[in-house]
């Protein structure tokens, strides 16, 4: 049982960066109907950006807490810089094209931002220096970490925080309107430019912390590690139905638990030897070695896409997305 | 017209200056020797290592080895075939490229080189042993330990440093007889050397009696290894064994330690660096790892001093390496009492040599026999040489010292 709650842990942690990560992409998506894959990128810029301030401020004898802040502080302005800059120059100018020109465009910024950053930063996995002292808890057998525990709540607070933007200020009227129609929005007075842009440029600063968590979680930070990270929120947006808020945030954290429990169970649950009676073959191979396992821990990616593929056959929209033909 | 003229004399005449400076500079070399009243048979012997480039330290170093080795011969006025032998160093740069490598071993074979001291990257090596096995000249690596170099069938080719699977056996008997743990999971990264590496040190635990885990696997691109130490965790290890490199090794050890796990972690020579301290912080310290060969400062006192004394520098790696390749061509020649490939060739087989790595014979594929493997531990942030596993006998660091420093 305290296996099954660490891993449930392990996943929630995970799963709330996914989510956090995975705002973005919906923001965006249900705005324009553009799968920016660039988000990635800018979560990468994020945690590279974090590292230089850190390392810098490692030997100043701040408090760590302070240092991290600053870090988070300087990675947010730098990558909303990004995300303003990305939407002015490479969307914008294609709003009105087929809807493959922006994607293609999507990926190829993707492709600038990670040479970029590989120019800034060198091919080598950076460390974080570790300045933060690393506690552990222990609940109900299972171990919890201040830092995990620290992210988890600040993923809780923007998730409210993000909600309440959306649900309840102007700007989130505004955007969900522009969202529905953006010509009848443009008629109705609403500057259809500046909400596009101001969506850009929270994604960005959302990718922003979420880049400060995975670095400081983690403790590295490499120009690549956008891409994954950013196709895995990518596909929790989707599971949770892009476009929808609240979806992706659902999507997020059932991502990351269904791969903490998919890596932490495949391996017990294919191990052949548990049936080695049903063949001479299989006997003899498990008297050698005692084990036989089908699907390792490695396959845990592929447990999160045949649970987004199930979802999908099921759901097309995704859990909380809406039944629209023209949407996802 | 008359211009064209004037230049073409000039560059005639340019052209017949520098020959002849090279002429005259090659004189004195030959000779000296020629002024006694003995023969004197020349003999080249060609080393190739990176000498430009990110590692060009280390080909230096390499070429030094084998400088080192063809001076003190050279003093040494050794006969071979009633003539004074004469050696000469053809030193190249590989710029740690096969394409080029290639180039160079061709140069090599038509400058007629007696063998060849390289090369440095296993990489370079295995495309350049053919072009040697093509002509024949004995080619002695110091430093390439790609299992594959000597799995080629060329009988031209050895290698004075352990094999990347000896490194299994080495640092799993390593575990078993100092940390004694009943039971280690196994993780890899499922490239081919981290998957390797992982299944060797498995089956010599096995053989030992301890028990090991179903087979964890992640990718060489994780960073997230909290599932799958968490499924460990609940199994409770004495050790646990990761083969893989630096960058997903540390992540590894530090999530461990934050989900409490207390076993001992070790690692092949891909996690075996310093910046697994930058990765894990104090989490690594304490952990294994295993590097093929020896360190430096191990080699034997003669050559450490020798070798100060000529480059004014310590040996930073694989120098010592280098040195016994150049010296165990010259004691074949001195054997078989030739200097052509084909005839001191057999002699290289079956020699026996102490050179300042310890002693050293050729198993039938080209590998040195009983190589050694150093097992080194994490202190205070530096990974440190622990002991020497030798024909498996595990011997502490400071007795392998002090038993080469007899020699």
């Amino acid at each position: 049982m305290d296996i099954f709650i660490q891993q449930l842990i392990n996943g929630l942690t995970l799963g709330a960066v996914y989510a956090v990560v995975a705002l973005g992409y919906t923001m965006v998506y249900g705005i324009i109907q553009l799968i920016n894959f660039a988000h990635g990128e800018v979560v990468m810029i994020g945690a590279m950006v974090a590292f230089t301030v850190i390392n810098a401020l490692a030997g100043s004898g701040l408090p760590p807490l302070v240092v991290v802040l600053i870090g988070a502080g300087c990675a947010i302005p730098v990558c909303v810089l990004v995300g303003y800059t990305m939407e002015r120059l490479a969307y914008r100018p294609l709003r009105r094209a087929p809807r493959l020109a922006p994607l293609i465009t999507a990926i190829g910024v993707s492709i600038i931002l990670q040479h970029l950053a590989m120019l800034v930063w060198s091919r080598n996995v950076l460390a974080f220096p570790q300045i933060i002292d690393i506690k552990l808890y222990t609940i109900a057998g299972a171990v919890i970490t201040n830092v995990q525990v620290v992210i988890i709540l600040t993923c809780i607070v923007i998730m409210a925080a993000l909600a309440a933007l959306v649900y309840r200020t102007r700007l989130g009227t505004a955007m969900r309107a522009t969202a529905q129609n953006p010509q009848v929005a443009g008629l109705m007075g609403i500057d259809i430019d500046r909400v596009i842009a101001a969506t850009f440029a929270i994604g960005a600063g959302l990718a922003a912390v979420a880049g400060v968590m995975v670095g400081t979680y983690y403790g590295i930070a490499q120009y690549t590690m956008g891409s994954i990270l950013g196709l895995k929120a990518f596909t929790a947006a989707v599971l949770g139905g892009i476009g929808n808020v609240p979806g992706a945030m659902l999507g997020g954290v059932l991502m990351g638990v269904v791969e903490a429990l998919g890596a932490g169970y495949i391996g017990s649950y294919t191990d052949l030897c548990k049936i080695s009676g049903i063949s001479d073959w299989l006997t003899q191979r498990c008297a050698n070695d005692g084990h036989f396992v089908l699907f390792g821990s490695n396959y845990q990616d592929v447990f999160a896409f045949v649970v987004l593929i199930l979802v999908l056959v099921f759901r097309p929209s995704g859990l909380l997305g809406e039944r629209v033909g023209d949407r996802a | 017209m008359q211009y064209a003229k004037h230049l073409f004399t000039l560059l005639a005449t340019v052209a017949a200056v520098g020959l002849s400076g090279c002429g005259e500079e090659k004189k004195p070399e030959a000779a000296t020797p020629a002024a006694e009243s003995t023969p004197t048979i020349d003999i080249k012997i060609g080393h190739v290592a990176p000498l430009t480039g990110s590692i060009a330290h280390l080909g230096k170093d390499n070429e030094n080895g084998a400088r080192l080795a063809i001076d003190q011969a050279n003093a040494a006025d050794i006969m071979i075939d009633g003539k004074r032998a004469h050696f000469e160093l053809l030193a190249e740069d590989d710029q740690a490229d096969p394409k080029v490598g290639t180039t160079v071993a061709q140069k090599f074979v038509d400058a007629k080189v007696a063998g060849v001291d390289g090369h440095l990257n296993s990489g370079v090596t295995i495309p350049a042993s053919a072009i040697y096995h093509q002509a024949g000249i004995p080619m002695i690596t110091g430093s390439a330990t790609n299992p594959q170099l000597t799995e080629q069938g060329f009988d031209n080719v050895f290698r004075v440093v352990a094999r990347d699977d000896q490194q299994g056996p080495a640092v799993a008997n390593y575990l078993a007889s100092n940390e004694k743990p009943k039971v280690v999971a196994v993780i890899d990264d499922s490239t081919a050397y981290g998957e390797g590496l992982a299944n060797e040190v498995a089956k010599t635990l096995k053989a030992a009696g301890v028990k090991v885990l179903a087979r964890e696997k992640g990718t060489d691109k994780q960073t997230d290894w909290k599932a799958v130490l968490t499924k460990i965790k609940g199994e409770k290890p004495g050790a646990v064994f990761y083969g893989g490199m630096d960058a997903t090794g540390g992540p590894l050890v530090r999530q461990a330690r934050e989900l409490g796990i207390k076993a001992v972690f070790s690692f092949g020579d891909g996690a075996c660096t310093d910046k697994m301290h930058e990765l894990a912080g104090e989490a690594a310290e304490g952990m294994l790892c295993s590097q093929a060969g020896i360190p430096p400062q191990a080699a034997s006192k003669a050559f450490l001093e020798a070798y100060k004394a000529k480059f004014k520098v310590d040996p930073i790696l694989y120098a010592p390496f280098t040195y016994d390749a150049a010296n165990l061509m010259i004691e074949a020649m001195k054997q078989a009492n030739s200097a052509e490939p084909a005839k001191y060739l057999p002699f290289l087989h079956k020699i026996s040599y102490k050179g300042a790595t310890g002693t050293i014979e050729f198993d039938a594929k080209g590998d040195r026999k009983d190589a050694e493997i150093t097992i080194f531990v994490m202190k205070n942030g530096k990974v440190q040489p622990a002991a020497v596993v030798k024909a498996g006998k595990t011997v502490p660091f400071d007795q392998f010292l002090q038993s080469m420093g007899g020699a």
